[in-house]
């Protein structure tokens, strides 16, 4: 009981930071129809530039500044990068993401270096929030909690109750149908890019130090958030949320389950023994795969609900 | 279209001609400074995910050679490290090593990933048996698994730096009387299975009084909270948990210990690596300790001051540890092995090395077995302290000595069946 009650606990932390990354990338997924790989380097970046400002100005300041400048380079990149690779088309922008990916690791190796920086927890929240059977809730963690459903409050209302939402909504539904109204497709599509960025930008500075700000860090994140999107549905953030909570919900939990699909046959008097082909794949317990587990529910749900969880439209 | 199709031309064309300058390049290479060096290939991640150890060790590596090179080299010529990227392929390490014979190198040394050190073993050995008359001798400086100098042993590889099972021999030899309940866990992959493996062989073996309380191998840099894990830790009872976890497999584990206020030891077997106690820092206080090749306290502690001061020239200049005296020793061991036959030739050579004893940079005794090619050397278990006279990459803390195990103390039988070359 108690370790569900702290497993939850932390789920739901680690859920929220996902949700934090994932919206972004949600957003510019279903207004482009690009899976930006570039998404978790934005993220690396965030940490690393908190970093470095932290120690000049302090960390609260520096929660501002670097999801700002993110923010900025990404609009960069949008306005000098992808608006060109975009008239040839989807492979283009995708193989011009790809390639930054690499090119910002090895900016950020050659600017920071390979090692992992000293990034931590400032002192002001470095403290037990409260005590849960005997274990530590970290106020940090909390402080996660509320600065993600700030975001999460703060993106549902300039989606939904702002001029400027409504255009991205429509156009995350119906891009074509927007432009041909008259709106500024481009000027939006920058927008939300650089939005994007300033959000991911912002789950860098609290993972940063929730983790371990080093170069690996995006190659690290990348492939969950990818997951989340895909498993979420296109053009939906209320599938991201749910999709991110699961998956952080499962990543926990999966760890406590010390049970094999063995076990599950042995009530049925099925007992597995011996060196079979099958026994490896039978007995391995899930604490020892759940990091696989996000992959796997992605493969099943792209095979029976291809638009994903909550998708308005095909992937 | 026409146009799309000169330039794809004038695209081919370029290609064609820098290939060609590049391989003329490397043609002309060795030829022009053939005699001056020693040339020692380095074969090592120097991009991707895991440079950061490459990286450091080539560095590592040019502040060893000031002083071999001062000593005077080998041959009354100078030593040269020539480094070349495996991003830690086995299929790439093999291509760089194809890249070495060419260049008529004798020697490659590898430090990083027991996978690349097996594909390394393997192709030495072929290499050596098919061009008899261009042969290379593997200096193995950092690939662990046990295997490579027991079933997979090759006349071809020496082995630098104490394998596995030696150091899970001085990991639990260092453990402290009081501890009675462990915990292992451990990365799913190779290096993690062998660790686990020897970690409960030695436990049999020199602690029976202890109990394993938990078992568990994990995602190999997979896992992004490790609360779950810590839960399961507390509910287990353990005292220490003994790890051979690194990176961030080990920081994150660490940070949510200190986090949820577990009061726990970590016996480690990597913690000390490059970028460890940055990333760990004051978390890792009075709990964590691992089993060490040298670190900066030794030489204070052993009172040798040329060693301090040979450590300080290195801090001078680093903001990360020197530890990697195992690769000043073999470096040494290799110019005397080169001074007694008087050439590079990797037969030579070999034979020299076997059972060849020397002392390492704070005067213990080291021995190449002339059985299996493995080094016996001590090693140091240390835990992580502010009462320190050197602290590690400037986090204030730093490791002192627990424990040594001494170069008899690690020396194991071997099931090593080496075939060795004819001529």
């Amino acid at each position: 009981m108690e370790t569900l009650l702290i497993s939850l606990l932390n789920g739901l932390v680690y859920g929220m930071l996902l949700f934090m990354l994932a919206s972004g990338l949600t957003l510019i997924f279903s207004m482009m129809g690009v899976l930006n790989f570039a998404h978790a380097s934005i993220y690396m970046l965030g940490a690393y530039l908190a970093f470095t400002i932290s120690q000049f100005v302090g960390f609260f300041p520096a929660l501002i500044i670097s999801p700002i400048l993110c923010g900025l380079i990404g609009a960069a990149i949008e306005i000098w990068g992808l608006r060109r690779a975009h008239h040839n088309g989807h492979i283009a922008e995708l193989l011009f993401t790809f390639g930054l990916v690499f090119i910002i690791q090895r900016v950020v190796q050659m600017t920071w270096g390979m090692l992992p920086m000293a990034y931590r927890v400032p002192p002001s929240l470095d403290f037990p929030l409260f005590v849960l059977y005997g274990s530590n809730f970290p106020a940090y963690r909390g402080f996660m909690l509320v600065i993600s459903a700030a975001m999460l409050l703060g993106t549902w209302l300039l989606l939904k109750k702002t001029r400027v939402g409504l255009i991205i909504q429509a156009a995350l539904t119906h891009p074509h149908m927007v432009s041909a109204l008259g709106h500024n497709v481009p000027r939006v599509f920058t927008m939300v890019f650089a939005g994007g960025c300033v959000l991911a930008g912002l789950a860098g500075v609290i993972g940063g130090n929730y983790q371990t700000t080093e170069p690996g860090m995006a190659d690290s994140m990348g492939p969950i958030v990818f997951v989340v999107v895909v498993f979420g549905g296109l053009g939906s953030l209320a599938g991201c949320f749910v999709a991110s909570i699961v998956m952080g919900m499962i990543q926990t939990f999966a760890v406590v389950i010390d049970y094999s699909i063995a076990d599950l046959l042995r009530p049925l008097g099925l007992a597995i023994s011996g060196d079979t082909l099958l026994t490896e794949v039978l007995t391995v317990p899930v604490a020892r795969i759940g990091a696989l587990l996000p992959f796997v529910m992605m493969v099943t749900i792209l095979f029976f609900r291809p638009r994903g969880l909550m998708g308005m439209r095909d992937t | 279209m026409v146009g799309h199709g000169g330039i794809m031309m004038l695209l081919v064309r370029g290609l064609f001609a820098a290939v060609i300058a590049f391989s003329l390049g490397i043609a002309a290479r060795p030829a022009a400074a053939a005699d001056d060096t020693i040339k020692v290939a380095y074969i090592d991640p120097l991009s991707g995910p895991f440079a950061s150890g490459g990286d450091e060790f080539l560095k590592v590596f040019g502040y060893i050679l000031q002083k071999v090179n001062a000593d005077g080299g080998a041959l009354g010529k100078k030593f040269e490290v020539v480094p070349f990227d495996d991003k830690l392929q086995p299929a790439e390490a093999l291509i760089a090593l194809k890249n070495i014979t060419d260049q008529n190198i004798p020697f490659v040394m590898q430090c990083t990933g027991s996978n690349v050190g097996a594909a390394l073993v393997e192709g030495v050995s072929k290499h050596n048996a098919r061009n008899p008359d261009n042969r290379i001798l593997y200096l193995n400086c950092g690939a662990l698994a046990t295997e490579l100098t027991n079933e997979q042993c090759d006349f071809w590889q020496f082995r630098f730096t104490g394998n596995v099972e030696m150091r899970a021999a001085a990991r639990i030899k260092a453990l402290p009387p009081e501890v009675k309940k462990v915990y292992l866990l451990n990365q799913d992959y190779l290096f993690g299975q062998s660790v686990q493996h020897d970690t409960k062989k030695w436990l049999a073996k020199l602690r029976p009084d202890i109990q394993i309380v938990g078992d568990e191998l994990m995602p190999f840099g997979k896992v992004q909270d490790f609360s779950s894990y810590i839960a399961k830790i507390k509910a287990s009872g353990a005292q220490s948990v003994i790890t051979g976890n690194y990176n961030r497999d080990l920081n994150l584990l660490i940070k949510a210990a200190v986090d949820d206020g577990l009061n726990v030891r970590f016996d480690t077997y990597l913690a000390h690596l490059i970028g460890g106690p940055t990333a760990i820092g004051s978390a890792g206080e009075g709990r964590l300790s691992s089993v060490i090749e040298f670190h900066p306290n030794v030489p204070v502690e052993l009172n040798k001051p040329d060693a301090e001061a040979f450590d300080n020239g290195w801090r001078a200049n680093h903001s990360t540890d020197f530890s990697e005296v195992p690769f000043l020793t073999m470096f040494q061991m290799l110019a005397k092995a080169i001074d007694k036959v008087g050439s590079t030739d990797p037969l030579k050579v070999a034979l020299a090395l076997e059972d060849m004893k020397a002392t390492d940079l704070v005067g213990f005794p080291v021995w190449m077995r002339k059985e299996d090619h493995q080094i016996s050397m001590p090693y140091y278990a240390a835990h992580f302290t502010k009462d320190v006279k050197y602290d590690s990459e400037k986090t204030g803390l730093g490791w002192k000595t627990d424990f040594i195990a001494s170069s008899e103390d690690l020396t194991l039988p071997t099931t090593c069946k080496m075939k060795r070359p004819k001529s």
